[in-house]
């Protein structure tokens, strides 16, 4: 419980003055400049360079590991293997919005019994240079058995399918299975009764759609630093969207104390989800433990491919009944997830979000988490959600196509709305669907004529956001400053939003408030920086923190007027009489009071610690043009839009820049992106001249459109806005290619060699 | 091992270091010159964020090797501002939000800055040409542009 909600704060309903506008990022020129420190751009006095030895094959048991050629190298001072770590038992811990198993966990770190994937982590070292630490990774020997693997989620899910864990029974089905499996696990979101809904269409689609794994892409590496010092205390510096995560993985893997553990987030340098699990921390730190010295590991780009992220590949089912009007009656979908070499994909929120955007009586979505010889899947900008929508929202554009209706006007047709009850559970307060909609059909993109070759494509796209533990401090400095505390790493401006909102509060300038996020050793703990939670979490924190520190504001000043508190308000930055009645006093400033704080009572601060509920479910909708080069099969994007319901945007440019940057990520899934592996199960393509990613020349402008529909759990509306832009965008453009030339394409991506295909097969050549 | 002793210039200071045959100007600039604002995306030449100047020469700093820069002039992003004032291209990257966590910033300023003192008055598809290997993945690319073009307007005098 937070001491903000025993207060008695006063509501002023005052015009905003900074929530709203752009204000300086109180961490740009330090981004602009090279500056800014992120994981890997830590240096420490006797540091060495670590470097991790990596399973050359997909699927083996590892019979032994030799490490004394390494360790007799000159210059290398320590090698960790799975020896070094106790093992875990199977209990599930929170992970942004997923679960992960710590028995799992520490398996991922390190390979056990077996490598699980091209990549897999098998040992460790550190060296007093990167060049002598490569070097012992060479000389470390593994006696592999190599074992037959499986990539693929279909033939994973056969019962002759390589097994990949004999201990694992099918979660979820009843009777409980007599045979291990690859599926981990079967579920379902349910409501009403398809069967019925069906019975009552006039026309029903019914189709497949397949996607590939795809990688988060951020820029930076993963990279730590990690000391571990005589006395037993280690700390650990790291680009991570949740230090306080790294810090409960890291001292559980390591076995020690949590509170002797300190560990601090560097900038991140982009996440996407992908950096919301631990793979370096805990080596970096065993390193270290065993020789003593700092010791810093950073990823080489190839690494990250092989070994972190991606998200799932799927193959997936869709069935849509409607009536000739236009009202959906069932929507049916079945979900099958890779997730990687341990249980955990994304399917279960691929599921709640599948028909989430539309006001429905009868959904049932069955979704299968299921292993492979892949790195494990991480998170990426919301999971799964952008998958399963690629599948529905490709059926709800051929579904508008049979019927003959606007696709925009088939989706106003069934939007959720307020009181819609969504299959997954809520029923929906005020949300922004139909608005989205709206936006996109009013949009001056929408009636640009086309021109040959060129088609149009819309799809909407639901993300339900997250809140989770927060903890804030809010210090009053005596200049009248504020030094603000937070506890989630900033990936994108938060910190300045965060400020913005405890300027609004106290009614001063937002460059007076320094924001900073804190280590864990200087709060209470905070979930991670996922779910598009800060800006609505942390802030809402922010909130009530300013408030408690108003309180004492106004305590102090009515302590000076010998006046009773109620009879002092707080407004524009100072506190004054409430009316003339309560005195005839010169109103005192924050830095009056602040200045005099001393003598009046010592500190003034506010803290808040909290969990946080009340997320702000988030819809999109987007329109995108697209030229097909009928001799290439290339698609080139024309033009697109994206409009997404912030609740309120704090700082429309970076709101604007989230829509953006998630837009853009959805052309490269729809267009380029995915792992290729070669028959032996090696990732064929682990680097970003062939994994291709979008570049500046391959796009143009991405209209920003912010729709407003405000969250009534949040003190100024806010809901999530850093995920939900990515769900629509991979449907949109398919969407778009069929409207450009008939033909439609229910497998991702949409590369020249498929689009070309499809093109030749369409005109019979 | 044999390391090389290397003598050139960083943003206009003379130095000098000691660095192994294998290591990149990008390893030396970071390991070596503890200048970590040029940063490593990739070690391949494929994401443009280790970009820096080498003898008025736009290049990619983990395609050079640090034994090779003898005599050269390098200049990195910690050289960009002038003192206390900010190049206009980093004054525009902040006032058009063309950075959101900024690791790709540095390199793109950097290639950016090359552009300009080519073709002070680039049109939006020449920008996107020349910053097409500088890879951002978090702004979709739409403000970095626009701050660029800005930026070209305003040192024109427009
Ligand atoms: S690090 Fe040099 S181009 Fe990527
Ligand atoms: S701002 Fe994050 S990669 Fe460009």
């Amino acid at each position: 419980m937070s001491a903000a909600e025993d207060l008695d704060y006063q509501e002023k309903p005052h015009e905003l003055k900074w929530v709203g506008t752009n204000v300086a990022r109180t961490d740009g020129v330090d981004k602009v400049t090279g500056r800014a420190r992120f994981g890997a751009d830590l240096i420490m006095s006797g540091m060495l360079f670590g470097a991790v030895l990596r399973s050359p094959h997909a699927h083996a048991r590892i019979n032994g590991i030799d490490t004394s050629r390494a360790e007799a190298l000159k210059g290398v001072k320590a090698v960790v293997t799975r020896n070094d770590f106790e093992d875990q038992p199977s209990e599930m811990i929170q992970v942004g919005e997923l679960t992960v198993n710590i028995r799992d966990v520490i398996r991922n770190v390190l390979a056990r019994e077996k490598a699980m994937y091209d990549g897999h982590a098998v040992a460790a070292v550190a060296a007093t240079s990167a060049s002598i630490a490569r070097k012992a990774l060479k000389l470390i020997e593994v006696d592999y058995e190599v074992l037959p693997h499986v990539i693929d989620v279909v033939e994973a899910m056969k019962p002759d399918a390589p097994l990949l864990d004999e201990k694992q029974f099918t979660d979820g089905v009843d009777p409980k299975p007599d045979k291990p499996s690859n599926v981990a696990k079967r579920l379902e979101i349910k409501l009403g009764d398809v069967e019925k809904g069906f019975a009552e269409a006039d026309v029903v689609i019914e189709r497949e759609y397949k996607t590939r794994p795809v990688h988060q892409g951020y820029i930076e590496p993963h990279a730590c630093v990690a000391s571990y010092t005589e006395d037993g205390q280690g700390e650990v510096w790291c680009s991570t969207p949740g230090h306080f995560l790294v810090r409960a993985i890291t001292s559980r893997l390591c076995g020690i104390e949590v509170s002797k553990l300190k560990v601090t987030a560097s900038e991140i340098g982009g996440g996407f989800g992908g950096k919301n699990i631990v793979y370096l921390e805990p080596l970096a730190l065993a390193l270290s433990r065993k020789c003593g010295r700092p010791v810093k590991i950073a990823m080489h780009r190839s690494e990250v491919f092989r070994a972190t992220g991606p998200t799932s590949g799927a193959h997936m089912k869709v069935k849509i009944g409607a009536r000739r009007d236009g009202r959906i009656t069932a929507g049916w979908a079945e979900l099958m997830f890779q997730a990687g070499a341990f249980p955990g994909s994304p399917v279960f929120p691929a599921a709640m979000c599948a028909y989430a955007c539309y006001d429905l009586e009868n959904v049932l979505v069955i979704g299968y988490d299921v292993i492979a010889n892949r790195p494990k899947t991480t998170a990426y900008r919301a999971p799964g959600a952008q998958i399963s929508a690629f599948a529905v929202e490709s059926a709800m554009d051929e579904m508008a196509r049979a019927l003959g209706i606007d696709p925009v006007d088939f989706r106003l047709m069934n939007a959720a709305k307020e009181g819609t009850k969504a299959a997954y559970g809520p029923t929906f307060g005020p949300v922004g669907q139909v608005e989205t909609l709206k936006a996109i059909k009013n949009h001056p993109n929408y009636r640009v004529p086309l021109g040959p070759n060129q088609g149009r494509g819309v799809a909407s796209g639901f993300w339900f956001n997250i809140g989770g533990e927060t903890s804030v401090t809010m210090n009053v400095n005596d200049d009248g400053t504020i030094a603000l505390t937070v506890g989630n790493p900033d990936l994108s401006g938060t910190r300045t939003s965060i400020s913005v909102m405890a300027a609004e509060e106290l009614g001063i300038d937002p460059e007076r408030i320094r924001p900073a996020v804190g280590d864990t050793t200087s709060l209470g703990f905070n979930f991670i920086s996922a779910g598009s939670r800060t800006t609505f979490a942390v802030g809402k924190a922010t909130v009530d923190a300013a408030r408690v520190v108003i309180g004492e504001l106004r305590a102090r000043a009515a302590a000076a007027w010998n006046i009773p508190v109620e009879a002092v308000v707080w407004e524009d930055g100072r506190a004054r009489p409430a009316s003339s009645n309560a005195g005839d006093f010169e109103p005192l400033s924050l830095e009056d009071i602040a200045r005099d704080a001393k003598k009046t009572g010592g500190p003034i601060a506010g803290h808040v610690e909290t969990n946080v509920s009340g997320a702000g479910p988030s819809f999109a909708t987007e329109a995108v043009d697209v030229e097909v080069d009928p001799e290439t099969g290339h698609i080139k994007i024309l033009r697109f839009t994206a409009a997404q319901d912030a609740g309120r945007a704090i700082q429309p440019n970076l709101v604007e820049g989230q829509y953006q940057g998630a837009a853009v990520q959805g052309i490269g899934w729809a267009l380029n992106e995915e792992y290729i592996y070669d028959e032996r199960g090696r990732m064929e393509n682990p680097g970003f001249l062939d994994y291709r990613m979008p570049v500046a020349s391959d796009l143009p402008m991405i209209d920003a459109v912010i729709v407003e529909v405000p969250n009534p759990n949040h003190p100024y509306g806010v809901r999530g806005i850093g995920e939900t832009s990515i769900v629509p965008v991979m449907a949109a453009v398919a969407n778009a290619l069929e409207d450009a030339t008939g033909v439609r394409i229910q497998e991702l991506p949409l590369s020249p060699p498929r689009v070309l295909k499809a093109l030749n097969e369409k005109n019979g050549s | 091992m044999t390391r090389y002793h290397v003598s050139a210039t960083v943003n206009g200071d003379e130095i000098d270091f000691l660095c192994e045959p294998e290591q990149t100007l990008l390893d030396v600039l970071r390991d070596e010159l503890h200048l970590t604002g040029t940063k490593e995306g990739c070690a391949s030449g494929d994401c443009g964020a280790c970009s820096v100047m080498l003898d008025g020469r736009l290049v990619c700093s983990c395609l050079v090797t640090g034994a090779e820069v003898g005599d050269c002039a390098i200049e990195t992003i910690e050289g960009m501002a002038d003192g206390e004032r900010l190049h206009p291209l980093q004054q525009k990257f902040l006032d058009h939000a063309a950075l959101q966590c900024g690791y790709c910033t540095p390199g793109l300023l950097v290639a950016a800055k090359a552009l300009l003192e080519r073709n002070p008055d680039p049109t939006e598809t020449e920008t996107r040409y020349w910053l097409a290997g500088n890879l951002c993945r978090c702004t979709g690319y739409d403000k970095i542009v626009r701050a660029v073009l800005d930026t070209a307007a305003e040192m024109r005098g427009e």
